[in-house]
């Protein structure tokens, strides 16, 4: 029979300072763990949301980048031919033919100049990305040296309003509008006209070919077919697995170092756990020979201070989680690892992050409360009733 | 009581417990043999250091001699394994300790409720029996209170209805007025009286004080770890 809860519960709250202390401690790492993880999923949503389950991404084989990718218009042309594409109205396949380019804005908060990125869209890009939408002003016309700036280049940098002109490749271009790419990568670009930008910057090659499937499940038919074709030296991806393998370094870096700095610190954490539960085994020793006399099993004294050990754990998991939460409003940029550019995205909580804080906080409650709970089981009746 | 013998409810039979301390053996209790009938009011007096609180814990079940058997209700309890005895103790045994001992975190009724949850009875059931044993020591009107809200005689008072809350054989007390001034004693001598005559629980209670052990019905003596003297008072 189990010691009631409320008794390690009430323990509990008839410590406060030190209940909130040692909770604190693995509040703060709980915190780290959580907002680590949030990081990582932030950055993850956003790449992968930047790519169509629909659309493949041709690069050219082994580029990994945009940037460092050349596909030139013959290779286009057959890309765009293949039977798997959809075909638009009047029987014209979506397709869109970039160029990716990067340009240095300075921050608006340091002005410290950063990479943007910019894609040059061909006529299909827009229909490949629904997911876009213009926040303020237009839509670049083609043919024009217009551009169009992502949301997060507009709060983050300087001289990028509407109406404003920006200088590169050797043009002034007028930033005619703002899009919303709802939170993907495309929020930190600047798009612009795709011929338009490869005369500026003399590029006689595309950097990417994006298509959208008529049929998703064609994918593997069409992706052998094209990185065996002898005229073509190219890598077909899905776009979201793209994006997706685009943010592995980052975050396995991210992830790796923010599950290290979370285990060192649970160390510490749990440390101050079992302190706390040893000095409550110490202060209660008679009160543990008296459960032991009413009937209370070894098992069942184990029981109650692994509870009250895990319990101190659940209070510092609410807290820490709680102020992790908070952290979903603070919007963070770094550079893409893959692509040097500036990409923003939030801290994104998600129910998987909330399961596996739960567990590491369990697991710190059950660590630092088992030894403490073992010696109390382990204390002989008539000795810990002498301890009066 | 029937006036045919019964076999008495406590034998303690060639029991030995000796400490070591240091290197060094210390013996407490010299093969001690002493019978117990149902419904007794003993006293157990002697010197500090006799071996009273030793040999309590033996008849209690929470400590286990070196030698000898001790049989209540004709189950030798020095025989049950630990978690065995763990459960004997919480249906036969009601403590009474000097200082109380009482879960200063929870309330009068939860600490008398606590060993009830070793039984298996349900919530309801646990909290009526509860609040009808504290009615019964007279505490019906400090349940919610808690261990440091009461005086030592309320506080001894809620331990005697802990201890008598699962309605064991047999109450053992350690100098259960050794903390309470001379009126606070006598009420919780008062009440163990009731308890032994109104409900014929058989108490076995050590004590120091004189007066006290005067309210037992008989009277042990234990002196260099031996059980010698045996008074019988009249009632
Ligand atoms: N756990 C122990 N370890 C070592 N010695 C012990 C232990 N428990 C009791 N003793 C010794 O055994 C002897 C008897 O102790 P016990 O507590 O039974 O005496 P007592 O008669 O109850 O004394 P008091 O009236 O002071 O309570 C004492 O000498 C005591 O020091
Ligand atoms: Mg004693």
């Amino acid at each position: 029979m189990p010691v009631p809860l409320a008794y390690s519960l009430r323990n509990l709250r008839a410590r406060k300072l030190t209940t909130a202390l040692t909770a604190g401690g693995m509040a703060l790492v709980v915190f780290v763990f959580a907002a680590v993880l949030m990081l990582d999923a932030g950055l993850k949503s956003a790449l992968v949301k930047t790519g169509q389950p629909d659309n493949i991404l041709v690069t050219r084989r082994s580029a990994g980048t945009e940037i460092q990718s050349a596909v030139d218009r013959q290779q286009a042309a057959v890309i765009e031919s293949q039977p798997e594409v959809a075909l638009g109205p009047g029987g014209v396949p979506i397709v869109s033919k970039e160029v990716v380019v990067l340009i240095a804005l300075p921050k608006r908060d340091s002005g410290v100049p950063t990479n943007v990125t910019i894609r040059g869209v061909g006529p299909g890009g827009l229909a490949l990305r629904p997911q876009l939408a213009m926040a303020q002003g237009r839509m670049y016309r083609p043919g024009a040296s217009e551009v169009v700036v992502g949301r997060t280049i507009a709060e983050r940098f300087d001289g990028v309003g509407v109406g404003e002109r920006l200088r590169f490749g050797g043009r002034e271009w007028t930033i005619v509008g703002t899009f919303d790419a709802g939170g993907s990568a495309f929020d930190s670009e600047v798009w612009g006209d795709g011929e338009q930008l490869m005369q500026a910057f003399r590029r006689p090659v595309f950097s990417s070919v994006v298509a959208k499937l008529a049929d998703p499940g064609s994918f593997e038919a069409l992706k052998a077919r094209l990185e065996s074709d002898p005229r073509l030296t190219v890598e077909v991806k899905r776009e979201r697995a793209f994006y997706e393998d685009q943010s592995a370094a980052l975050s396995n870096f991210i992830s790796i170092l923010g599950v290290t700095l979370s285990v060192i610190f649970s160390i510490g954490a749990t440390i101050g756990a079992m302190i706390t539960m040893y000095a409550a085994v110490a202060n209660r020793t008679a009160e543990i020979g008296t459960l032991r006399a009413l009937g209370f099993r070894r098992a069942g004294i184990l029981g109650a201070f692994l509870a009250e050990a895990v319990l101190l754990a659940l209070v510092g998991w609410a807290a820490g989680l709680a102020a992790a939460s908070l952290m979903q409003l603070v919007q963070i940029s770094t550079l893409n690892w893959q692509t040097f550019a500036e990409l923003a995205f939030r801290f994104t909580m998600t129910p998987k992050i909330v399961a596996e804080s739960l567990l590491f906080a369990l697991a710190m409650g059950v660590a630092g409360g088992f030894l403490p709970a073992v010696r109390a089981a382990r204390l002989g009746i008539v000795d810990a009733l002498r301890a009066a | 009581m029937s006036g045919v013998a019964a076999p008495p409810l406590v034998r303690v039979a060639g029991v030995s417990k000796s400490y070591r301390r240091g290197g060094q053996v210390v013996p407490v209790l010299a093969d001690i043999t002493l019978d117990i009938p149902g419904g007794a009011f003993l006293g157990l007096m002697g010197p500090s250091g006799s071996g009273k609180s030793t040999l309590l814990n033996l008849i209690a079940g929470i400590d286990k001699p070196d030698a000898g058997s001790i049989a209540v209700a004709g189950v030798d309890i020095t025989r049950l394994p630990e978690a065995e005895l763990a459960d004997w103790r919480a249906a036969n045994v009601g403590f009474i300790f000097q200082f109380y001992n009482l879960m200063p975190v929870l309330s009068a009724l939860e600490n008398v409720e606590l060993p009830l949850t070793l039984a298996r009875m349900d919530r309801r059931e646990r909290r009526e029996r509860a609040q009808a044993t504290l009615e019964l020591v007279g505490l019906g009107d400090r349940m919610e209170h808690f261990p440091s809200e009461l005086s030592g005689g309320q506080q001894q008072r809620v331990a005697i209805a802990r201890a008598i809350v699962t309605d064991p054989r047999i109450l053992v007390a350690d100098e259960p007025t050794g903390d309470l001034d001379r009126h606070s004693a006598e009420e919780i001598l008062a009440l163990m009286d009731r308890l032994n005559v109104d409900l014929g629980k058989t108490i076995v209670m050590v004590t120091h004080d004189r007066r006290a052990a005067e309210r037992a019905h008989s009277i042990m003596h234990l002196e260099k770890g031996e059980l010698f003297a045996h008074e019988e008072l009249p009632r």
